[in-house]
């Protein structure tokens, strides 16, 4: 989260924060962990009202960003998402609806406004092709495509009326929009870490897809592609660092209520040297977030490793934190009657979608090698 | 001298503007090599200084020495985006940054908060002109992280005061020229409260000047013998007595440039690759010993990247965060700490890459002195404040944890334990 933000920013995080406050406090939260969606349709529809879905949307295509810069508007959204371990579509429905402002034409327009609305849910399918050689292959007929492959995990597909397929065809990526129901499409919902967030696995046998379907980019897929990642990467680094920021802030709380030998927690050199790294950990998380933001933002040079050395920081490092503060809280930070582990859940799950920070330490190197041999 | 006769400030775009058409006319380019392995011989050390000395005054004479510091004592009066502008627009030149530290930061930036008007206009032109270099009279043999424990001692004689004791880790002290000073005038009073700050000429009969050896065979540091050595009472920096206060700014300001958010510095010391776009010194020795296919080389290339970003954009944040207000002064621990264990982990991802030529190495062998570098690797969490201080800083004054226990407070200085005197070091 950037130091300072404009007036109209603070007002934007106030109104976002205090929505989740009373219509999805925790225990809320809690309630949904049971239902098959995870969110409720309503709740959706009154954040795309806040302008949640709309940010990295044109004005012209009936969106709009509080600032002038929607991808740090949105960190905004998803650093209180993660505050809060907010349910809902944010990150499949953003991707998604940027993709169809920058590359789609008039057949996706209608998708568009449904998705900025909050009316309807939409996500990326084929991410894989973002980070490697992806798994699902695309085959041109005389009329379009005929996908085949899978895609897995992808979130909220099981709750999506249209999957933006990203796909391998020959040497070049392709990408287009399907209505989830399609005929060849199965998708098989899977059992996942996080209480509210729910993931599946697309399955493609043979499946049409009509040559309107595709997006008649300006870019190179490949650039598409790229795009799409990095969106999904500030919201998953704004995330993290809220959750982390949450946890962070209630075990410092507890470190000074909790007595033990006569003293408090927070009174103990090792602890407090612990305490110490874990605000560094935050402190410099928030900085990489907000630097690849407004990297993302610029359409900087060089932002595809700020990309992914935030993601290797932030999801080595505040994971960690979180593991710090399960351990300072002592068993009952093992328990599901604290909340501690629904921002554990939170965390792991960005940590370990859209690539480890494993991969993407090693992708760090690999495009800084590509950079000095070039 | 800034170039414009306007009241107004020059705004930091035309500011920069015209930095970027004089520095290639000026100054030389920047080598990334030059001193990364020490300074060489005294003679070539020496050469340095000169050099060092000649481009400050280069830089002053073309009117962009001291962008931060008031006109009044030579500087220029901008802002810090002035000056963080101008280090971006300076980096492919040769810059003298030694002498930012401790020069500018902190003696000068003491001596602009409490020096006296004499102080500032004798001291704050000659530090810019290159004229006066400065050094840091703080720790002693007894303890390095705790100065307000300092026992070298002054005793009033009537205008002057007589000085006996010693100081230590005073970098090129015998190539330097004035010493801030702090010595203890009250041993009846509190710790804290018996402090006093002095400059101190150090090229003078009283003073002796010893050099010490490191193991990467740096001599650069030194320690002083002070004995009897008579200072006027005109060269004090604050009130008798009530050098803590001085003291506690003199630790900020040394934070503040040990994180790199000092507004007094000017230019970036060329360090392994800590900026953005800086030279990757360990991508660079991947390649040229044919590691870059490696997959764990790669992985290690990657986190050392990953580390070093991590660095420079919290330095920023802190450094953005402490000038608005976001942050307690205190908060330049936070960048403190990350420069101290980042430091640690990219020599030993050094130590890892260089191989066993780390530690046997041939003439022009590119991992020659990756060895040397993991032996010094503490050298960054302990100089300038060690790590256990700066998270001591962190939960005690940033979170508001409990403060440490301590036996010093509220007696007499003299009644306060001490340990022996401390000896060489040779173990028995």
């Amino acid at each position: 989260m950037e130091l300072t933000l404009d007036d109209d920013q603070e007002f934007f995080r106030d109104t976002t924060l205090r929505f989740l406050s009373t219509e999805c406090p925790i225990a809320r939260v809690r309630e949904l962990a049971t239902s098959d969606d995870g969110f409720d349709p309503a709740y959706w529809r009154q954040g795309g009202a806040l302008g949640w879905t709309s940010l990295l949307v044109p004005e012209a295509l009936g969106g709009g960003s509080v600032s002038g810069a929607g991808v740090v508007d949105l960190t905004i959204v998803a650093d209180a998402f993660g505050r809060h371990v907010a349910p809902g579509p944010l990150g499949p429905t953003n991707v998604v609806a940027a993709a169809i402002a920058r590359a789609g034409g008039q057949a996706h327009r209608g998708l568009l406004d449904e998705l900025v609305a909050g009316e309807t849910i939409a996500t990326w399918c084929g991410a894989e092709h973002a980070l490697g050689p992806g798994t699902v292959a695309a085959v041109r007929t005389t009329d379009g495509f005929v996908l085949s492959g899978h895609s897995t995990p992808v979130e909220a597909a099981a709750q999506s009326s249209s999957l933006l397929v990203t796909a391998r065809a020959g040497d070049d990526l392709v990408q287009c929009i399907v209505p989830a129901d399609s005929e060849g499409i199965t998708i098989t919902p899977l059992a996942g870490l996080d209480v509210v967030r729910r993931f599946a696995r697309v399955d493609f046998t043979d499946a049409v897809v009509p040559a309107d379907a595709v997006l008649a980019s300006e870019h190179p897929a490949a650039d598409d592609v790229g795009q799409q990642l990095l969106h999904a990467l500030v919201m998953q680094s704004a995330v993290l660092v809220g959750a982390a920021e949450r946890v962070f802030d209630f075990t410092v709380e507890w470190a000074f209520d909790r007595y033990s030998f006569g003293r408090p927690l927070a009174s103990y050199q090792e602890l407090k040297h612990r305490f110490a790294d874990m605000k560094l950990w935050l402190e410099a998380s928030h900085a990489l977030a907000s630097a690849l933001a407004r990297e993302v933002q610029a359409d900087a040079q060089g932002v595809g490793e700020t990309a992914s050395i935030t993601k290797a920081y932030l999801g080595t490092y505040l994971v960690e934190l979180m593991q710090d503060c399960v351990q300072m809280h002592g068993g009952i930070g093992l328990t599901t009657d604290h909340d501690l582990h629904l921002y554990l859940r939170r965390a792991v799950t960005e940590r370990s979608t859209f690539a480890t920070p494993a991969e993407h330490c090693r992708r760090v190197a690999v495009l800084a090698a590509a950079e000095a041999a070039a | 001298m800034t170039g414009t006769t306007d009241e107004a400030m020059e705004s930091v775009e035309s500011f920069v503007a015209r930095a970027a058409a004089w520095l290639p006319e000026h100054l030389a380019p920047a080598d990334p090599t030059r001193f990364e392995n020490g300074f060489g011989s005294d003679d070539e050390e020496l050469v340095a200084v000169a050099r060092m000395r000649a481009t400050q005054r280069t830089i002053f004479d073309g009117g962009f020495a001291g962008i931060c510091f008031p006109k009044e004592y030579g500087g220029l009066g901008l802002t810090p985006a002035h000056q963080k502008a101008f280090d971006e627009v300076c980096a492919p030149y040769e810059m003298p940054t030694l002498i930012n530290v401790p020069t500018f930061v902190p003696c000068g930036a003491v001596l602009l908060e409490f020096g006296t008007e004499e102080q500032k206009r004798t001291h704050l032109p000659a530090m810019l002109k290159g004229e006066e270099l400065w050094m840091q009279f703080l720790s002693e043999p007894s303890g390095g992280s705790d100065v307000a424990g300092a026992l070298t001692t002054a005793v009033r004689d009537g205008d002057e005061w007589v000085l006996n004791g010693s100081k230590v880790w005073t970098t090129g002290a015998w190539w330097s020229d004035y010493g801030l000073c702090l010595v203890r005038t009250n041993w009846e009073v509190a710790k804290h409260r018996g402090l006093s700050v002095f400059i101190i000429k150090i090229r003078q009969p009283d003073i002796e000047v010893q050099r010490i050896e490191m193991i990467n065979g740096s001599r650069e540091f030194c320690q002083e013998f002070m004995t009897d050595l008579r200072i006027s009472d005109r060269e004090r920096v604050g009130d008798v007595d009530d050098g803590w206060t001085v003291g506690r700014r003199w630790m900020f300001h040394e934070r503040s440039a040990m994180g790199g958010g000092s507004p007094y510095t000017s230019g970036k010391p060329p360090s392994h690759g800590a900026g953005v776009g800086g030279r990757d010194h360990l991508l660079e020795l991947a390649r040229d010993t044919g590691q870059l296919d490696d997959p764990v080389a790669l992985d290690l290339v990657g986190e050392a990247r990953t580390l070093r970003r991590a660095a420079v954009e919290l330095s920023a944040r802190v450094g953005e965060g402490i000038a608005t207000g976001a942050m307690p002064d205190t908060a330049a621990a936070v960048a403190r700490l990350m420069s101290g264990v980042v430091n640690e982990r990219i020599r030993t991802i050094g130590l890892d890459l260089a191989g066993s030529s780390a530690v046997a190495w041939g003439e022009e062998d590119p991992a020659a002195h990756f060895g040397t570098e993991f032996l010094m690797r503490q050298s960054g969490s302990i100089a300038g404040g060690n790590l256990e201080m700066a998270r001591n800083n962190i939960s005690e004054r940033v979170l508001g944890m409990p403060r440490e226990r301590t036996l010093d407070k509220d007696v007499p200085f003299r009644e306060v334990p001490k340990g022996p005197p401390a000896s060489g070091g040779t173990t028995r």
